[in-house]
């Protein structure tokens, strides 16, 4: 078959699959998403939708093949779809885990952050800048610049950069630079504002990396489509290794991107349970005088709004105030999600569940001892669900391993010591001295 | 177009000076007597902030101000009450962030805002995350209401949006000077002046505002064809001043109105220039 045929079948392919089609054209899923920002940044959006349209829909100047080809040189893809023997055995059904740890960097932040920068490239744009929460984002974003060779700075909340400094060190061992925001309380959302408030000023030639599927249109549409690599593999992985789809597909939720980048691909096969994990933290009770909810399920507990660019699920106050969210992962801890999980939630496609920190953890340590897998406490979220529902799910399962758990060591050692874990290995020798 | 009459009133002859401060900033009684004293000191127009949590489009000095005001227990519901209470003559704008306008509504959309906004005497919203292009439902409200629903217009937005807003913009349009967030800034930007020419044709009164901090500001913006001035960061910084140095709500009050008496003055004296000008020609 010759490449010209082979992109006619994809784009049939792409008219028989509506759900990756949604909100490509006005970024509005229901009613979610649109593009709720500052008029000094509209023409911005404007051009970058555009830009979307041209390069990432149309593979105009060939974006999509260098994407590609930097996405297997640079990035490590395809990841494998591997089967976990001793869950398997443990849930008595077939699991098989995507192994987004194996990318670059560590997770499945880099599809986006290489996608984006590439694409700030062939628009022409000088600089790049990106927010971060726990760092993954900003580490792929500094990586992807650097490979890329684009000037980088990344916003990062105070009390993040006290949190994660060895992400803070890898983002300027990659040459960025790495900006603190001190207003609030220093975390992921005063991050993004501070971002979106550069952006204001200097649009004309800077690129906002955004890090999730969230924000103004055409970001979550953007997003999603970088990140469908990751279901686009696991769906033909899957028919290959097991003669057909997989009855269930699990992931995290924070923002949602590595949630969407499972999902896509399978949005439009019905037979297929989509579950998305959230931070249920300490509890899904809010203190609403403090202003503080204790967990980050916003598509489980979360009431519509209009935060960063876009209408979606938030946790907020009765007034509409943004409340401060919590998990012991830093990477799900925020408190809005992206449009389209919002819509597919409502939708009754995907299914939110709340997995809390201590299931979580149980998750982190089950995977690491059982499989050799040491997961990202994002990912470990998916693996509390799993222990917790598998009663409830078919036969053949998909995980996606959304990041590896080296990131997260330092915080492990704390919040187990704390507790009383499963499978946990001895912690005297770790603690007090550290 | 104009909706409320009190705004059309107040560009209608020279030039309009609009103060902004957050209300309930840093309390809500400290708040009221500096929002009289913008009153006191010339305000035409006085834009209200109602602090919600995330705001993207404001600078440091801002941001902190909302934050003072949100530590000191400031809500929508205390806002209308403080609106209410208000002995001013000018008329009173509310500027906020659009999730606040969203959650006080309810399945009709945001209209219980506007009438709550209404009842409080509010003759005006200025929602700067809020694009023209979602504004629809927000705008009949206002229409109805009888509100103004400004619109901010800044140095990027072109042509094509430029026609889109101005079709559904009312009351004034808000001329962002310069890119980026609000502050204070001690020059006055060449982008200012290609703002005001690409709005020459646009019936409808523009208020210059980002960076204006000082008399000789407000003239040289007013010359240079303004029909109003919008100063929010030069006046959050003497509240701010004033929490930080510890002075008593009168001292702060009195540099407030100082600096609007300066401000308006400015204005006004751009405003002869620019009749002078014309007159010679």
């Amino acid at each position: 078959m010759s490449e010209t045929d082979t992109r006619t079948t994809e784009e049939t392919e792409r008219a028989r699959r509506p759900g990756r089609e949604r909100g490509r054209d006005d970024g509005k899923f229901g009613p979610y998403g649109g593009q709720y920002v500052p008029e000094a940044l509209m023409p911005a959006i404007e051009e970058l939708a555009d830009a979307y349209e041209r390069y990432v829909l149309k593979n105009e100047d060939g974006f999509l093949d260098e994407f590609r080809e930097r996405l297997a040189d640079f990035g490590g893809r395809p990841t494998p779809l591997q089967r976990a023997d001793r869950l398997s055995e443990r849930y008595d059904t077939e699991v098989f885990l995507k192994r987004e740890d194996l990318l670059h960097g560590g997770a499945h932040k880099l599809n986006n952050a290489l996608g984006q920068v590439l694409l700030a490239q062939y628009m022409g744009k000088e600089r790049i800048i990106a927010e971060t929460g726990a760092g993954q984002h900003g580490t792929a974003t500094a990586m992807a610049a650097a490979h890329l060779d684009m000037p980088c700075t990344i916003y990062m909340g105070e009390r993040d950069i006290n949190r994660q400094r060895p992400n803070v060190f890898r983002m300027k061992l990659n040459g960025s630079e790495v900006k603190p925001v001190t207003t609030g309380r220093g975390t992921l959302k005063e991050a993004i504002s501070e971002t979106m408030r550069d952006w204001a000023e200097t649009v004309e030639d800077t690129h906002y990396v955004i890090g999730s599927i969230v924000g103004p249109h055409p970001f979550p549409v953007m997003v999603r489509d970088f990140q469908a690599v990751i279901s686009e593999e696991a769906r033909e992985q899957a028919i290959e290794k097991t003669g057909g789809l997989p009855t269930d597909v699990v992931a995290c939720a924070g923002g949602g991107s590595n949630t969407m980048g499972a999902f896509a691909d399978f949005v439009d096969d019905e037979s297929v349970a989509l579950h998305a994990v959230e931070a249920g933290g300490s509890t899904l009770d809010v203190d609403e005088e403090a202003g503080v909810a204790p967990n980050s399920a916003s598509l489980y507990t979360g009431d519509e709004g209009v935060l960063h660019g876009a209408r979606t699920k938030l946790l907020q106050d009765s007034d509409g105030q943004i409340m401060e969210s919590h998990s012991i992962s830093s990477g799900l801890d925020y408190a809005g999600v992206g449009p389209e999980l919002a819509y597919l939630v409502d939708e009754g496609r995907v299914d939110p569940v709340a997995v809390d920190d201590d299931a979580a953890l149980e998750g982190f340590h089950r995977l690491s001892n059982t499989e050799g897998i040491i997961p990202a406490l994002e990912t470990a979220h998916a693996f509390g669900f799993l222990e917790e529902h598998h009663e409830e799910l078919g036969d053949r399962v998909v995980v996606n391993v959304s990041g590896r758990g080296d990131k997260d060591l330092d915080a492990a050692i704390e919040e187990t010591d704390q507790r009383d874990v499963a499978n946990a290995p001895d912690m005297s020798m770790f603690t007090g001295g550290i | 177009m104009a909706n409320s009459e009190a705004i059309a009133a107040a560009f209608a002859d020279g030039p309009a000076y609009v103060p902004y401060l957050v209300v309930g900033d840093p309390d809500y009684e400290s708040s009221k007597a500096y929002v009289e004293a913008l009153d006191r000191g010339g305000a035409d127009v006085i834009e209200l902030g109602l602090p919600f949590s995330e705001p993207i489009a404001e600078g440091s000095t801002i941001q902190d101000a909302l934050v003072r005001a949100l530590d000191a227990g400031m809500t929508p519901e205390r806002f209308f009450s403080f609106a209410e209470e208000l002995d001013v003559d000018a008329a009173l704008v509310c500027m906020t962030y659009y999730n606040l306008i969203y959650q006080y509504g309810d399945e009709t959309g945001p209209r219980p805002f506007v009438e709550r906004a209404a009842a409080a005497g509010i003759q005006g919203l200025v929602v700067p995350d809020l694009p023209a292009e979602e504004a629809d439902p927000l705008r009949e409200a206002c229409d109805e209401l009888g509100l103004d629903l400004v619109f901010i217009v800044a140095p990027t937005t072109r042509a094509d949006r430029l026609d889109r807003l101005m079709e559904r913009v009312s009351g004034y349009v808000y001329v962002q000077a310069r890119l980026g967030t609000t502050g204070a800034r001690d020059d006055v930007s060449d982008q200012t002046t290609e703002s005001l020419d690409r709005l020459r044709e646009y019936d409808v009164p523009k208020a210059v505002g980002f960076g204006i901090s000082a008399g000789d500001h407000a003239e040289r913006i007013v010359a240079g064809g303004a029909d109003g001035i919008i100063v929010g960061s030069a006046l959050v910084d003497i509240v701010a001043d004033g929490v930080a140095e510890d002075r008593p709500t009168a001292a702060v009050a009195d540099r407030l109105e100082a600096l609007s008496r300066e401000l308006k003055r400015g204005a006004e004296r751009g405003h002869r220039s620019r009749t002078e000008a014309v007159d010679s020609v």
